[in-house]
């Protein structure tokens, strides 16, 4: 499958301004504030990789970012919009521009593989001839080609998991949300999922705010990245490293940003409790 | 917050203060009147939504063959026996007065009026919202209501208001059945049981029926159709607590929207009785 001069081409992101901006954001429940004081932002095409303990409020975060849920106070601004302080119809459109990949799918039970791909292209009144060749590249993207006729109950958790990100990108959002999304996979599944979060950020340029609690996937996403002409993934080199997509890490404890920064700095850090994740 | 595992905070935990009786019912009354609330803004929407863009009609003829088609084996089983079994008790009462012939009259009027519409509206909510209930609570609980608002979908477009619509529209057509399979079951009734003239029972439950009592017939199987439909969705869309919740929502669709059709059925038959005397 060709890589870039395709349907799935993306449109260029050009901007320094930050796709993302979280200040001050405040979020609580019955049972007592989640999300303290939340600050953090995301440049384009840079990936934010969200870790902490179960609990700690990283799927809120997503949620938060991506409309599906009202802070209590703060702001949230994405792709130079106020999400916070939008109605929710201002919010439908918005979230057509980001894709939303759910922790365990949340793909439609009822529709088939293909159905649920092409779901946001009709959605978006896309021409009918063109729905079907874009869903196959798409699933063919993902390596998942031959599955458009079954139904999610038919497909294993790891391949689930990759529909899901076929249909969050199907309609080339400029940025992606994953909710944790090798959570209780094999390694080898996990890897297979790492690779195509990789290839999206490195041939099309996406950012990305990916929710996790396995370290390894931060660490895989910033220092690997994938080679369009080989079609190979590759451990970024020192000198590659400087050019490369940032990759930095958000670790969320008692609901704030216990730290931020990038992989060799969090690698560095004298700190029992993110010595923790490290273990 | 403990550093490790084994750590055990020093942090004494504050005693829960027990609230009093009037905080509790003051409580229960606010969680009511914001579900009633929720419960209007749900409905208002469903309908208002019909007036604009996008509309789902794919999906609300999906759900006229699920709810319609679908409910149509035990309208008409429900029909012809409650038909039939009308007949039988209000046909020997009628007997002791020589007056059996007025039994088509009987029967046609409490089909039209009431039975037709009630009984119908009953049946489909016990299939149809319970059924509506678990759909949407079951999506919920998956998070494919979330997914779908994260690609930009209306839920209540996409999911509510086809059904609202499909109720709607198949109510009526299924109360129309219904009445005319029980007229049919009051014949045969009749016929067998009573020793009556076919051809006298229907020219006297047809003469007898007016434009009022369709109207009012009519109007009922609308009215409970959307509160079927409006139930269904509200509890499925309000489930809390996993796959118990949406078994919760599924008995609690079907109850709340029984006693609502009865309820309404009281108000409404008060309505077109009043109407009837001052329009028709």
């Amino acid at each position: 499958m060709a890589e870039s001069p395709s349907s799935l081409a993306y449109p260029p992101q050009t901007s320094s301004e930050a796709v993302i901006q979280f200040s001050d954001v405040r979020i609580g429940f019955a049972e007592g504030e989640i999300l303290r004081g939340v600050s953090f932002s995301a440049q384009p095409k840079e990936t934010l990789v969200l870790l902490g303990e179960t609990g700690s409020g990283k799927t809120l975060t997503l949620k938060i970012a991506a409309g599906l849920l009202r802070p209590d106070s703060g702001t949230v601004d994405v792709l130079g919009e106020c999400v916070s302080r939008m109605s929710e119809h201002e919010l439908l459109l918005l979230r057509r521009k980001v894709g939303f990949v759910f922790q365990e799918g949340a793909l439609f039970d009822s529709l088939t593989v293909g159905e649920n791909v092409a779901y946001r292209l009709h959605e978006d009144h896309v021409n009918e001839e063109e729905i079907e060749p874009r869903v196959r590249e798409v699933l063919q993207f993902v390596e998942l080609g031959n599955t458009m006729g079954q139904l999610p109950s038919e497909l294993s958790g790891g391949m689930r998991r990759r529909v899901a990100i076929a249909r969050a990108v199907v309609n080339r959002p400029a940025i992606v949300f994953y909710d944790s999304p090798t959570a209780g996979l094999d390694p080898i599944t996990s890897q297979t999922i790492i690779t195509l979060i990789l290839r999206l950020r490195d041939v099309y340029g996406v950012t990305a705010l990916l929710a996790t609690q396995r370290l390894q996937d931060g660490f895989a996403l910033a220092n690997f990245h994938f080679d369009s002409a080989t079609r190979c993934v590759r451990r970024d080199s020192t000198r590659e490293k400087s050019s490369a997509v940032v990759t930095r890490f958000l670790v969320l404890r008692d609901g704030k940003i216990y730290f931020e920064g990038s992989p060799e700095e969090l690698l560095a850090a004298n700190d029992r409790y993110l010595q923790r994740f490290l273990i | 917050m403990a550093e490790t595992p084994l750590h055990i905070t020093q942090h004494q935990a504050d005693s829960p203060e027990t609230p009093s009786v009037l905080e509790v019912l003051l409580d229960a009354a606010k969680t009511n009147v914001l579900k009633v609330q929720e419960y209007s803004k749900l409905s208002f929407r469903s309908l208002t939504n019909l007036a604009t863009s996008p509309r789902y009609m794919q999906d609300a003829l999906s759900q006229m063959d699920d709810i319609g088609v679908g409910s149509l084996p035990i309208v008409l089983l429900s029909g012809f026996f409650i038909g039939a079994v009308m007949v039988l008790q209000t046909g020997t009462q009628f007997e002791r007065f020589g007056q059996s012939s007025l039994t088509g009259d009987v029967v046609a009027i409490a089909l039209v009026r009431e039975l037709g519409p009630s009984i119908t509206g009953l049946l489909v909510a016990g299939r149809c919202a319970s059924g509506i209930a678990s759909e949407l609570g079951s999506m919920l609980v998956t998070e494919q209501v979330d997914a779908m608002r994260a690609m930009g979908t209306d839920p209540s477009r996409k999911l509510v208001s086809p059904r609202v619509l499909a109720t709607l529209i198949t109510l009526p057509l299924l109360t129309t059945i219904s009445v005319f399979i029980g007229l049919v079951g009051g014949m045969v009734a009749s016929v067998f049981s009573l020793r009556l003239d076919a051809t006298t029972f229907w020219e006297r439950a047809i003469a007898v029926l007016q434009f009022s009592d369709i109207m009012q017939g009519f109007s009922k199987s609308v009215v409970f159709g959307f509160i079927l439909a409006t139930v269904g969705c509200y509890q499925g869309l309000n489930v809390r607590g996993g796959t118990q919740g949406v078994g919760r929502a599924t008995t609690q669709a079907v109850v709340v929207s029984s006693v609502l059709i009865i309820v309404a059925d009281t108000f409404l038959t008060k309505i077109a009785l009043f109407l009837a005397d001052k329009v028709f």
